[in-house]
């Protein structure tokens, strides 16, 4: 009797196996930059070119970096809820511009609506590499200590914000 | 004579024709070239196609023509060029992008199973194989025939052979 259990059970294991890896997204490569400082970056504003945005400027805050691009299809879906977000007051977003043209840009932000605080301009994806961005769009949850707490690869969604963001980003503003 | 002149209008013309096409050549761009620096190209080469490309992850960052490989590309010629060595390329990137970019993963405590999985399954394989076949051999054992039995199987194999030829 045991010897036909045994290939039953092999089989049971291989298939629990295949089946935790049908639910994993070969996309989805965890960052190493997780608990690690923000990486630093000083760019030029897309509303006002003039002016510059440091990281440190964030320094004391919770606050939110989504990379996006006017040619990013992606990011047409998530941009709803982030202009919901941005409405509720709960986090501050940054919108970091990849490789994009500034109006361009600034045309889609007047079409889908523009829910960051400031946008800054990374056209050359320079400061992309160094937050190790691979497929906008990404989001980035950065604490009062400019550490990165956590990173969304791909378009954020109502589940995401719920379960994981919103909570996550109220714990990090209960820290001094 | 009308002939001829029309002739030689007709060149004018076409000369004058060509000439107009002359600002096209204002359109055109000097070739991009494909490696400033052999050199710098040639290091880079070596060095992107042990990388992995995230965006089309079956591709070496060498082989592939995503934008993001093109970016990475740019960014380790740029280096080179500021002198870092080659480890100190490499520890950039998996800085940013992990140890996932890397076709040679390090052994460490998360690749163990990575790195000896393959052969951890082999020895089980082995040693399966092994025991079945020793287990086996106990169980296949040589079964002499008495004499009585020897007659008996002769007898009907005779009787086939008979059943046959007739």
């Amino acid at each position: 009797m045991m010897r036909y259990l045994i290939p039953l059970f092999a089989f049971l294991v291989l298939a629990a196996f295949l089946l935790v890896g049908l639910t994993l997204n070969p996309r989805q490569v965890p960052s190493p930059l997780i608990d690690k400082p923000a990486p630093k970056f000083q760019l030029s504003q897309l509303q006002e070119p003039d002016k510059i945005m440091s990281s440190d400027d964030n320094l004391g805050k919770v606050w939110m970096l989504n990379v996006w691009a006017s040619w990013c299809v992606a990011c047409r879906d998530e941009h709803p809820l982030l202009v919901q977000l941005a409405k509720t007051g709960i986090v501050p977003i940054y919108g970091l511009n990849y490789k994009d043209e500034r109006n361009t840009a600034m045309q889609w932000l007047k079409r889908y609506g523009d829910p960051y605080t400031i946008s800054i301009v990374d056209s050359d994806g320079k400061v992309g590499i160094d937050y190790g961005v691979y497929g906008v769009p990404e989001t980035y949850v950065i604490d009062k200590k400019g550490i990165i707490r956590h990173k969304q690869i791909g378009p954020v969604t109502v589940d995401s914000l719920e379960k994981t963001i919103i909570p996550l980003i109220k714990e990090l503003q209960q820290q001094a | 004579m009308k002939h001829q002149l029309n002739g030689v209008t007709k060149a004018v013309v076409l000369v004058f024709l060509l000439f107009l096409l002359i600002p096209m050549t204002g359109w055109s761009k000097e070739a991009v070239p494909v490696a400033e620096d052999p050199e710098v190209e040639k290091r880079m080469l070596t060095l992107t196609e042990n990388l992995r490309c995230l965006v089309c992850q079956n591709e070496t960052i060498a082989d592939s023509r995503a934008d993001f490989s093109n970016d990475i590309r740019r960014e380790i010629r740029e280096q080179i060029k500021a002198n870092k060595t080659d480890p100190e390329i490499i520890q950039f990137l998996v800085d940013r992008y992990g140890d996932f970019v890397l076709y040679n993963p390090p052994m460490k405590a998360t690749t163990i199973l990575l790195w000896f999985g393959p052969a951890a399954l082999l020895v089980f394989g082995l040693v399966s194989l092994i025991m079945y076949l020793r287990r086996r051999r106990v169980q296949i054992e040589e079964v002499s025939l008495s004499q009585a039995q020897l007659e008996k199987a002769e007898a009907l194999l005779n009787e086939d052979k008979k059943g046959k030829n007739v």
